[in-house]
């Protein structure tokens, strides 16, 4: 029983983990057809820039909760300013490639902020538990959690509602949904499909430096953390069924409570599992388990 | 009649002169030149397997899977057997590769477009997860591979491993370069047009796929063997990951799809490009490829191959 | 036809050209000193712990050994009168990463031996190619008893003792200092020295704490995995009360501070077999009364030791870099010391500037005086090092406002290692004979 809960709870954190860190891959895919390697570049600069004005903040004696609102700062300034700059100078001259084409200029952009990154920040790593020190721990299920990783559900569960508001109740989402569904008609019909692509790939560029910051306080801050992380998310999204909201929280369940069981009962299954269903996901139905089946067009 | 007909291809002919010439170059020198080079010409090896896939229109982005079986099989076959003969390496090497071509084939040759590419990456990442994880298999410390045999005889240099990646290579681009030449190697353009076409045609685009796949799998584990045997190493970080695929998916980029050869000059020039950039700026090196990779796509979709294509040389000769 | 040939050549020769360029520069160096590449982590999760303090360490003593200024028995000028130019090098990237950058280091840049090596994984990976390109090659750090065992390597020596002494004196540790252990488990990393390190410290308890019993699903995570909330999970889910691990570099100090929120250390009596660099690193967010090793006489457990050499390396290591020497200091150092040592030896049996052939004569065998204790190469045929290991418990200095080990106890060569000629599993199964600690 005690087993169970305490799997149960490991594997919604790190399912909460893989959703925020996932969502916004999988609307930039959803609504521009890019998929986005890029997106690791984005956590790992969300990190970065959260890991080091936290340390800034206390190395000036500020109270430890600041780190909070640094860590919503960065992940709006690297959003907005890699989201804006990215999709203005570079992805705008894509459009018009193959998907897989795409897929490898986002590969480019990668390499490109992992590097900008060792050129900014050096190369040694960085520590900000400030927050995490300051949510303290809960006893939970017979043994001690710490509040901050829990509560990365909370915010799991606001950037699902934020998703779905923004999608289902508002006119942004009835735009975008004529977006997805056809580009063409959308701009015969008067919609600025430019303005709706550089919003949406500042949205989920700011969710991935989000994901990145949020967990920067549990993590030693280092080169090369995203280099896992982005194919652990493609594996997410790509369960879940590329472009779909619902299906990224599925995929990123799916994911987290596999890895959190293959590390309490299997340790040696652990990375192995993630991609085994993401292969046999995509092996059986290749649009993931989510999406709509769409008509091929020839 | 087949040598008539082989030295009539013009490529065919300057193919193995080149290979020819580098073989003598590689005689005078030094030995940091010939690693490099070796690394590059084995790297340009899996980058030609790449290149009969996007011929047809399709990017592996997982081809990691078969370099690191290549590289493994010949770990592992020296770690159970003692085995160190180049010829068994590197038959066993392409041997493993192009059975788990054949059999992952039958699923991926009705893949297309971004799910081929990610179903590759999702094969490729399982080896990795296998890898990584399993001390048997030697974890994220791989294996040492010791140095290679010829028929029982330990050479002094690594000259003989050295001409073996030239013969492997001229060997694979002269048969893809008749391949590309016939029916069977036509329709790989045919196919990335319009595959409904071909079916008409009354062939089978997912057999066409499935050869084409195999025969991939199979350059890309003979170039992950012979890459092992030249560097003495495998490990599961610098084979398999997902950024080894990327890496070569990269060459290919900077080669473009243009001629058999390209690959290789492209995977040498990649080579050495990158030991000077570690010496001269360490934390740039991935700038320069992304920004590079970022720029062909932009600029030169048809890769560096392109350039050599406009030569004056060439177009003088297009047009006789 | 014609025309084809002319154009390939003419590619070949473009291609000739632009990878023979540089033979000319590199080919016209003048070789008057002694060329020494140290390579240490100097980017990535165990630069700050582990690399830059190795490095520094290293470039401390060679400049002073160069200058002369290091106290007796060190004080001539030079390694063997000849001085040493040291170039430092990256460690990360992996083990392919390294063999090609060692080729390199050897065939491109004509350096005469290699120094240093942290990650067993490089240690074991570089030792062959260390024996094709027939260089003298010293390792400093990394500790898998698998580099000797088994393999009978010309050119490769290693200054720093392997896991299994680790792993004893840890089992040591815990019978002499903790008592009562009932079960243990243990979070080490997923390659050789994570491997080996449990492996050995498994064995030597059952051997030395009878009553105790060993976990069956011991946590191996990734090397730099960097997040550890569902492993921390399963420790605390188990009912052992001692866990074991041999975490090193960033992840040390990743684990230590994910632990600490949950509680981990008041519920678990935690033995750490290499991370007393973050103590130092974490100050104060390290936990106190926590078994911290640093692999032999090394950093924060020979702080306060008395000895010329020992006041020397703290004094001047503090007044070049600003911090205290750790324990990959004193390791890379005690590997210049080797060299220095063999070079003397074999320049004055020499009676000139020693060859590597008769540098490494020398070595063979070897004792040296180290900063802080004596080394001697006695194992693997005069190759592999054995020193006395020591463990202590963590405890915040209010005078200093600094940590400090406590209760610290130091264990022989003997109740530590195999005799020579035994392997090292053979001899624990074996219940140790021969050591009567």
């Amino acid at each position: 029983m005690q087993a169970t809960t305490t799997l149960l709870i490991d594997g919604l954190v790190y399912a909460s983990y893989l959703f925020i860190v996932s969502v916004g891959l999988t609307i930039v895919f959803g609504v521009m057809k890019i998929l986005n390697i890029a997106h690791g570049g984005f956590y790992a600069w969300g990190a970065y820039a959260a890991a080091y004005s936290i340390g800034v903040a206390a190395h000036f004696g500020l109270p430890d909760w600041i780190g909070f609102i640094m860590i919503g700062l960065s992940s709006l300034c690297v959003g907005f300013i890699f989201g804006f700059l990215i999709e203005r100078l570079i992805l705008r001259r894509l459009y018009h490639h193959e998907e897989v084409i795409v897929l490898l200029a986002t590969f480019g952009l990668f390499l490109v902020l992992e590097d900008l990154i060792l050129l900014v920040f050096g190369v040694n790593p960085y520590f900000a538990y400030q927050p995490m020190v300051y949510l303290g721990s809960v006893e939970m299920g017979g043994i001690s959690r710490d509040v901050y990783s829990l509560s990365l559900i909370i915010l799991a569960c606001v950037v699902a509602f934020v998703c779905w508001y923004i999608l289902s109740l508002t006119k942004w989402g009835k735009i975008l949904a004529t977006v997805i569904y056809d580009r063409e008609i959308s701009l015969a019909i008067g919609i600025n499909v430019t303005t709706i692509y550089v919003w949406t790939f500042i949205f989920g560029a700011t969710l991935g430096a989000l994901g990145g910051a949020y967990i920067a306080p549990t993590i030693s801050v280092a080169p090369g953390i995203s280099i896992d992380v982005i194919v652990l998310s493609f594996a997410v999204v790509v369960i879940g069924g590329m472009g779909s909201i619902p299906g990224a929280l599925i995929g990123a369940a799916m994911v987290g409570m596999l890895r959190a069981f293959a590390v309490h009962q299997f340790p040696e299954l652990e990375l192995f599992v993630v991609f085994a269903v993401m292969a046999i996901v995509l092996m059986i139905r290749p649009e993931g388990l989510f999406a709509p089946v769409k008509a091929r067009r020839i | 009649m087949i040598i008539k007909a082989l030295s009539a291809d013009r490529t065919i002919s300057w193919v193995v002169a080149s290979f020819a010439i580098l073989a003598i170059v590689g005689l005078m020198v030094p030995n940091w030149v010939l690693n490099g080079t070796m690394f590059g010409l084995a790297r340009g090896l899996a980058v030609l397997g790449l290149l009969v896939l996007w011929r047809t229109g399709l990017v592996s982005f997982g081809h990691a899977l078969y370099f690191g079986l290549g590289a493994y099989a010949v770990a592992l076959l020296e770690k159970y057997t003692g085995v160190s003969d180049v010829f068994v390496r590197l038959a066993v090497a392409l041997a493993t590769a192009a059975a788990v071509g054949f059999m992952l084939g039958f699923v991926l040759r009705n893949h297309r477009g971004i799910f081929f590419a990610m179903l590759s990456l999702a094969f490729s990442m399982v080896l990795y997860g296998v890898l990584i994880k399993s001390e048997a298999l030697g974890s994220t410390d791989g294996f040492s591979v010791s140095q290679t045999t010829i028929l029982g005889w330990q050479p002094e240099t690594k000259y003989p491993l050295f001409l073996t990646i030239i013969l492997t290579g001229v060997v694979a681009a002269v048969g893809m370069q008749i391949y590309f030449r016939s029916a069977l190697g036509h329709l790989t353009t045919a196919v990335r047009d319009n595959e409904i076409r071909v079916e008409y045609l009354g062939y089978s685009v997912a057999q066409a796929i499935h050869i084409k796949y195999v025969l991939s799998a199979a350059l890309t584990g003979a170039a992950g063997g012979l890459f092992a045997m030249a560097l003495g190493q495998v490990d599961p970080d610098s084979m398999v990951n997902w950024t080894v695929s990327g890496e070569l998916v990269f060459i290919s980029i900077l080669s473009g799809p243009g001629s058999v050869a390209a690959p290789f000059i492209g995977a040498v020039a990649f080579e050495f490009l990158r030991t000077f950039a570690f010496e001269l700026a360490p934390h740039a090196w991935q700038l320069i490829v992304g920004g590079t990779l970022l720029g062909i796509i932009l600029f030169l979709p048809r890769g560096l191959w392109s350039l050599i294509e406009r030569l004056p040389m060439r177009q003088e000769r297009d047009r006789e | 036809m014609k025309k084809g040939i002319f154009r390939s050549g003419a590619l070949t020769l473009a291609l000739g050209a632009f990878i023979g360029a540089p033979i000319v520069t590199t080919s016209a160096f003048a070789e008057e000193t002694f060329k020494v590449a140290v390579v240490s982590f100097l980017t990535g999760p165990a630069a700050g712990p582990f690399g830059e303090p190795g490095r520094h360490g290293a470039e401390l003593l060679i400049d002073a050994i160069n200058d002369g200024t290091m106290p007796a028995p060190y004080d001539s000028v030079g390694f063997g009168g000849v001085q040493i130019e040291g170039i430092f090098v990256d460690e990360s990237g992996g083990n392919a990463k390294q063999v090609a950058e060692y080729r390199n280091l050897i065939e491109k840049q004509n350096v005469d031996a290699v120094i240093g090596y942290i990650s067993s994984g490089s240690c074991m990976a570089i030792a062959p190619v260390a024996e094709e390109l027939q260089t003298l090659t010293i390792m400093s750090v990394c500790g898998t008893p698998r580099l000797f065992e088994g393999n009978d390597w010309q050119y490769t020596f290693r200054t720093q003792a392997h896991a299994v002494a680790d792993s004893v004196a840890a089992a040591l540790y815990i019978r002499d200092q903790l008592g009562d252990v009932k079960s243990y488990t243990g979070i080490n990393q997923n390659y050789a020295w994570g491997q080996d390190s449990w492996k050995f410290f498994d064995i030597a308890m059952q051997k030395l704490t009878p009553g105790s019993s060993g976990s069956d699903s011991p946590q191996f995570p990734k090397i730099f995995a960097g997040q550890y909330g569902t492993e921390i999970s399963t420790l605390l889910l188990e009912d052992a009360d001692l866990v074991h691990s041999s975490f090193w570099d960033g992840d040390i100090e990743a684990f230590v501070l994910q632990a600490s929120v949950r509680g981990f250390f008041d519920k678990k009596r935690f033995i750490s077999v290499a991370g007393a660099s973050a103590v130092d690193n974490l100050g104060k967010r390290f936990p106190e009364g926590t078994v911290v090793g640093t692999r032999g006489e090394y950093g924060i457990l020979v702080r306060e030791q008395e000895g010329e050499l020992n006041e020397w390396f703290i004094d001047t290591y503090r007044e070049r870099y600003g911090v205290y020497p750790l324990e990959s200091s004193y390791q890379y150092a005690q590997t210049v010391l080797a060299l220095k040592a063999a070079m003397d030896k074999a320049a004055a049996e020499s009676g000139g500037t020693p060859n590597e052939d008769q540098i490494i004569a020398a070595m063979k065998g070897l004792e040296f005086q180290s900063l802080a204790g004596n080394v001697s190469l006695a194992l693997g045929n005069g190759h592999q090092a054995v020193h006395p290991i020591g463990y202590g418990i963590t405890a915040w200095d209010e005078e200093s406002n600094s940590p400090k080990l406590v209760d610290i106890r130091i264990y022989p060569t003997h109740c530590i290692l195999p005799p020579v000629n035994q392997m090292s599993e053979a001899w624990l199964e074996a219940a140790m004979p021969g050591a009567d600690c």
